[in-house]
């Protein structure tokens, strides 16, 4: 589970003349984890303390000269290292006030990068891809600096990483549309060139990221189309490999990006399971807005998202946003299926309508085809050319309804579940848009499609509590998995309903979202707790399994929540009293339960340790090896 | 090594049948037991509890009682028999009619002049035993009720007879009841049923024990006929007793399957000589009724109903872990693994299993398909029963044969010889019994043909072989091969080498006898190893003769100068085999090659098999024994550092037979103990959790 807690604002930005352009130019850590140092597009270096949002230092170029490369922290010797005008490196310490009587030097060539890793020492990338260690290089400033790319061959992307003890530097080139990757190590000096797959559009990448991860590198990079890719390098590669080798890649993720393009958009990868991507536009916003959200490629899940490019350092994501740079901490949990979706409340339901309920990405982009992708844009668009948008987005209510009628019994399940999604949608976006137009049966057709999904049109609960649409409410309640606490929360606080109780989640993300609940409706809830609980243990055996009832676990795990958030509250108001004294019974009673049962868990165990004996036929021929 | 496609096989539903009576005699150190289908087992207890002699069961016969007279075995039985056994040939010598309706029990007394009996008619009867025979005496005095257990006191002039609710004590010379011990019934609703007195024992000191139906050991003194202790050991029935012989233990048998230990000591540290019965210890090796128990020197030996004998070690008797310390349950008795049940014709993929009242003839299957190690192979064809042949008369089936190319098959009674000619084409097979017999050939204790299907062996007595030739027509009387040594042992085991020039016989007295079937004469006597061999081979190619014995040690012979060891045998004994080898509990039962590599013997027990690579070096002490798992985990190159010449494998389990079948495939037959048990009677009390 990955949670993005609340953002705060590190400093303003200048607005730059292109909306496109970021006024930063990077963001880098120094010695201590609380700073950061932040390179603005034109001039200035800042140096952050995070935590207090204050600027502890700034250091400026004089006007006419540029900052062409983000300033970096030399771990070992505690300086920063910025280039000016291509050529001029100047290092400083923080001591140091102003930067032009700090050292500097100028070396031969054109510099793109430096960069700088804890327990690395210092790289220069030079923008004709040599690689040069700032030391030596510093030591004859005017050294000869050899071309390694070709012509016309520009560097888009670089990095570097320190992995056992073996320094590499990695960089992205792009020549005539196609894209490559350098993978320099150092000591002893060797480089490798990949060439990365092309994208069916022929589109170039939008970003990259790149971690090591299990001895490997795993670069990440993300397409227009939505597609982020992975691919593995070995940190102990082919050495001596000629020429270029073909770069092999997996997809990880495919965002929802409807029919348009991502226009800007970086994707970084957070832990092996999750991936957090700020971009433009959100499928399910109106355009123009920004996004970043937080994806577990394993489950496929939107596990935290908010609408607003990235750094992201130490549990902290930087994203300079309009005009101000934010800092964003975020959480990931392990990975589980549990932490995707919450815990999974009737796990028989679960079960059963997961494969359809859950929309998986993989069956979805690719079906049973392994060449998935230019398959789905065909489906896509046959869907689209049949699905007439223009009653969508502006046609009556009752049109509306018609239309998705007519689609929904028409459409094959594998066309259906993108179209659903991206219809939901629309007519969701359409809803926030014009305030008069709501269309109830069609959401509510949707959604009974049981191809929808929270993580596809996170929109639609809200809007549909907004509208007091209880019914449609309690039918996404039941149909999503993945229905996030603070979303549940909101509905109690409207309604009690046994679909309520029925969605997943998790304790630790529960109990905060409880505690915006009053007393008075603390009170009712439990007594409704109460109530369906007597109800329930008077006929536990004789019940017959009734759809959509919450099981006794399901009251009994509320109930505890529930107690949790509000204990001290609860113990105050007197009118719980009664309602308190039943429920601390109740406990006493199950306690006692438990520990008689405790004292046959032995040889409950034992039953479980007995193993089915081993089919034995009666005759087999079978093949043994000795040795 | 390689790979070995194997035959599985697990059809073969071999049941053997309970253990009903035993009788240990302390002189010769053999115990003699009785099953239920009325067979009698000899086990030899000097040499690894090596099962010697089997003495075919009868339908008519029952056994109830056993008993040692010097080196004579009596048995006395619900049909109202005595009968002495011929130990030589196997089978009984005489039964006697005892005129008192169903016999219970026999006993001896402690001279071996007298036999008593206890009957139905509620008399006991004497019989003096005589030389070739035995004599009725006379009757003690006859009592309402039958008699069911008897005990003699150690002087000869009492007898304590256990009945229905009661235990009489008689003055032998005068044949007088003198002593009435009354014993309790059961409580609450087994108040009603009369008390089963089902064992006495009458030890020096006049003290009488006795084990009921009502689940109690009682202790009175006999000479005033008075109750000195009750033990209550169980809810169901105490059915044997057995004393120690220096009279300070006495081991009770239950139906629930416990062996329960009195010992005769001081309870107290301080009243040294206040000594009584206590109940010490409390065996459980059986599952079902415990009815036949033995306390040796130093173990005790039980068996019942559960069918396979335990011999459970007194271990403060030991004063170090050693081989004999160790429980021994001996579940597939030797001679039924080696030699009674199983034949297999290796050229023709055939399996003979033999039953008591039946002989199986079955199919192997086949496949096409390869695959790689622990694979199952899809089968193109499933095993078939080819033949059921059904036995004549009343006499157990003893042994049988099955010729190699499957066209002759033999089997033997106590009391005949029947051989039958088989021919199968595609799916039909036709048996024709052969109709004229040679006079000589009446009864074997072995068969076996020559590899080429021309000779027919059949060990007869005094060690000697006969020599049967068969044609299409007929078969013959060749010659009778006869032992120099005058032994009068039968013969265990017999094999013949695949040129067929020679021939082997082990009896046993331990002598192996090798007959050059050419000459028609004896060519050689192996030299004698102390322990009985329990299998042995010639090899087809080189005929080399390995021979295994009860001890486990293995030997080999050159051809055709098998008076002495090849190098091979010299240098492992020399060495020692590896005590993990030395230390395994059941005995090797059969001995195949590899016809192709005369280096390999393949050897099996009822745990593992073996294939003995002798151009490999030995394992010394040292030397990690079961070496599979690790040569599987190391590459190629650093395997053959590793290797030793035992390579044994342990995946097939409970096996009655492996053998190496002309296409380089092995048979492995499994009879699963699990089989076994889930065809018994439910126990009369199951253990259950935390009881």
């Amino acid at each position: 589970m990955a949670t993005l807690f609340e953002g705060f604002t590190l400093c303003g930005l200048v607005q730059t003349s292109s909306a496109s352009d970021s006024a930063i130019q990077g963001i880098e850590l120094d010695g201590d984890s609380d700073h950061a140092v932040v390179t603005d597009s034109t001039r200035a270096v800042t140096l952050y303390k995070v935590s207090d949002q204050k600027p502890l230092g700034s250091w400026t170029v004089k006007q006419g000269q540029l900052l062409t490369c983000p300033a970096v922290f030399n771990f070992q010797t505690k300086e920063y290292v910025v280039v000016s005008d291509n050529k001029v490196i100047r290092v400083w310490k923080e001591e140091d006030l102003n930067l032009d009587k700090a050292f500097k030097a100028t070396v031969s060539a054109d510099v793109w990068r430096v960069h700088s890793a804890p327990g690395g020492e210092l790289v220069v990338l030079f923008q004709r891809g040599a690689v040069r260690l700032l030391d030596s290089l510093l030591s004859a400033p005017q050294q000869p600096i050899e071309g390694i790319l070709s012509e016309k061959e520009v560097i888009r992307w670089s990095t570097n990483i320190v992995a056992e003890k073996q320094h590499f530097v990695l960089f992205t080139t792009e020549q005539r549309g196609e894209h490559f990757l350098y993978v320099q190590r150092l000591n002893p000096n060797t480089l490798q060139k990949y060439r990365l797959e092309r994208e069916d559009s022929g589109a170039s990448p939008l970003s990259f990221s790149a971690s090591l991860r299990d001895k490997h590198i795993n670069l990440l990079y993300l397409y227009p189309n939505g597609c982020v890719y992975q691919s593995v390098v070995a940190v102990r590669g082919p050495v001596g490999l000629e020429g270029v080798q073909a770069l092999p890649r997996s997809l990880r993720l495919r965002l929802p990006v409807g029919e348009g393009e991502l226009g800007a958009a970086s994707a970084v990868a957070l832990d092996e399971a999750h991936v957090a991507v700020v971009g433009m536009p959100h499928p399910s916003a109106r355009t123009g807005k920004d996004f970043l959200c937080i994806w577990n490629t394993n489950f496929q899940t939107l596990q935290a998202e908010i609408l607003r490019i990235v750094w992201c350092y130490l549990g902290k994501l930087f994203v300079p946003h309009g005009k101000a740079l934010s800092v964003i901490p975020y959480e990931c949990q392990k990975s589980s299926l549990a932490s995707a979706l919450g815990k999974l409340r009737h796990p028989g339901i679960a079960v059963s309508k997961s494969s359809v309920a859950i929309p998986s990405w993989n069956t979805l982009l690719h079906g049973d085809q392994p060449q998935g992708p230019t398959k789905i844009v065909d489906t896509r668009k046959s869907v689209l050319t049949v699905v007439h948008l223009q009653p969508l987005q502006t046609g009556p209510v009752e049109e509306v309804r018609r239309e998705v009628e007519a689609l929904v019994s028409r459409g094959d399940a594998q066309d259906l579940q993108l179209s659903v999604g991206r219809l939901a949608c629309q007519l969701v976006a359409r809803s926030q848009v014009e305030t008069a137009f709501y269309a109830p049966g069609a959401l509510a057709r949707l959604v009974q499609t049981q191809c929808l999904c929270h993580s596809m049109c996170p929109d639609l609960l809200l809007l549909a509590l907004e509208h007091k649409d209880y019914f449609l409410c309690q039918l996404c309640l039941q149909l999503f998995p993945d229905i996030p606490e603070v979303v549940t929360c909101a509905c109690l606080k409207t309604f009690i309903g046994n679909e309520v109780l029925q969605t997943p989640y998790s304790d630790n993300l529960l109990v905060p979202h409880l505690k915006d609940l009053n007393a008075p409706q603390v009170i009712l809830f439990l007594q409704y707790l109460q109530f369906i609980y007597l109800k329930y243990s008077q006929d536990v055996y004789t019940q017959t399994p009734v759809l959509r009832s919450p099981t006794m676990t399901q009251i009994i795990d509320w109930v505890c929540l529930l107690l949790d958030a509000h204990f001290t509250v609860l113990v105050m108001a007197p009118d719980a009293k009664g309602l308190l004294s039943n429920l601390q019974s109740f406990v006493k009673s199950q306690v006692k339960l438990f520990s008689e049962l405790g004292k046959i868990e032995g040889s409950l165990q034992e039953l479980h340790k007995m193993k089915p004996s081993k089919d034995i036929s009666q005759y087999s021929i079978e093949v043994i090896e000795l040795f | 090594m390689g790979e070995f496609k194997v035959h599985r096989v697990r059809f073969f539903d071999y049941m053997p049948t309970a253990i009903r009576a035993m009788a240990f005699n302390a002189h010769t150190e053999r115990l003699a037991l009785a099953r239920m289908d009325g067979s009698v087992e000899i086990f030899n207890f000097t040499d690894h509890y090596f099962q010697e002699k089997v003495i075919p069961g009868k339908d008519s016969r029952s056994i109830e009682s056993l008993c040692w007279v010097g080196g004579r075995l009596f048995s006395a039985g619900l049909n109202g028999e005595i009968a002495e056994y011929d130990l030589e040939n196997l089978r009984p010598k005489y039964s006697l009619e005892a005129y008192g309706g169903p016999i219970w029990t026999i006993i001896s007394n402690t001279q071996g002049t007298q036999l008593a009996i206890g009957c139905e008619d509620g008399t006991v009867k004497l019989f003096e035993v005589l030389e070739e025979h035995i004599q009725f005496e006379r009757n003690l005095d006859r009592q309402k009720g039958r008699i069911i257990s008897l005990s003699w006191h150690p002087s000869g002039t009492h007898i304590a007879a256990g009945m229905m609710d009661m235990i009489r004590v008689f003055d032998v010379p005068t044949g007088h009841a003198v002593q009435r011990l009354l014993v309790d019934r059961g409580f609450g609703g087994s108040k009603s049923r009369e008390t089963v007195v089902w064992s006495v024992a009458f030890l020096s000191d006049h003290t009488v024990v006795s084990g009921d139906s009502a689940g109690k050991v009682q202790v009175w003194d006999g000479h005033t006929g008075t109750l000195v202790k009750t033990h209550l050991v169980t809810k169901w029935d105490v059915l044997a007793l057995s004393v120690s012989k220096d009279e300070s233990s006495v081991v009770a048998g239950t139906s629930e399957g416990t062996v329960i230990q009195f010992q005769f000591i001081a309870p107290t540290l301080h009243q040294q000589q206040d000594k009584e019965w206590v109940r010490t210890r409390t065996f459980k090796n059986h599952t079902h009724d415990v009815r036949a128990l033995a306390e040796i020197e130093t173990a005790i030996v039980s068996g019942g109903m559960d069918t396979h004998l335990v011999v459970r070690p007194l271990l403060e008797k030991f004063d170090e872990k050693s081989h004999a310390s160790g429980l021994r349950k001996i579940h597939f008795p030797h001679v039924i693994a080696n030699n009674i049940n199983l034949s297999c014709a290796k050229k023709a993929g055939l399996l003979l299993f033999q039953f008591p009242g039946q002989l199986e003839l079955w199919r192997l299957g086949d496949s096409d398909e390869h695959g790689k190690p622990g694979d199952r192979l899809p089968l193109k064809r499933k095993p078939e029963k080819l033949l059921l042949l059904k036995r004549k008369g009343e006499d157990h089936i003893c042994c049988s044969a099955l010729s190699s190319c499957g066209g002759w098959l033999a089997y033997s009674t106590v009391s005949s010889v029947r051989i039958y000619r088989l021919q199968t084409d595609n799916n039909n097979i036709s048996i024709t019994k052969v109709s004229k017999l040679p006079k000589a050939l009446h009864s074997a204790h072995q068969l076996c043909f020559s590899s080429d299907s021309s000779k027919m062996f059949a060990a007869s007595s005094q060690s000697s072989v006969l020599v049967i030739a068969l044609t299409q027509s007929e078969c013959k009387y060749v010659h009778t091969l006869k032992p120099k040594s005058g032994s009068r042992q039968p013969i265990h085991l017999m094999t013949t080498s695949g040129d067929g020039k020679w021939l082997a016989a082990a009896n046993s007295d331990c002598e192996i006898h090798v007959y050059n079937l050419q000459k028609l004469k004896l060519h050689c006597i192996v030299p004698v190893y102390g322990s009985c061999p329990s299998a042995m081979g010639i090899h087809p190619t080189t005929n080399n003769m390995t021979v295994v014995h009860a001890d486990q040690q293995v030997n080999t012979m050159p051809s055709p100068h098998i008076k002495q060891y090849t190098d091979w045998s010299r240098k492992l004994q020399k060495q020692g085999l590896h005590n993990v080898w030395l230390d395994r509990d059941t005995p090797v039962t059969h001995v195949t090659f590899n016809s192709k590599n005369p280096n390999q013997v393949v050897l099996h027990d009822m745990h593992m098999f073996c294939i003995i690579d002798q151009s490999l070096p030995l394992p010394d002490q040292k030397t990690q024994f079961y070496n599979q798992m690790t040569l599987r985990s190391l590459s190629e190159q650093e395997r053959p550092s590793h290797l030793h010449a035992f390579k044994i494998c342990k995946t097939f389990q409970d096996l009655l037979c492996v053998s190496l079948l002309d296409d380089q495939s092995l048979v492995v037959v499994e009879r699963p103990l699990l089989a076994i048990t889930s065809q018994l009677p439910a126990p009369v009390r199951q253990k259950k959790f935390a009881t």
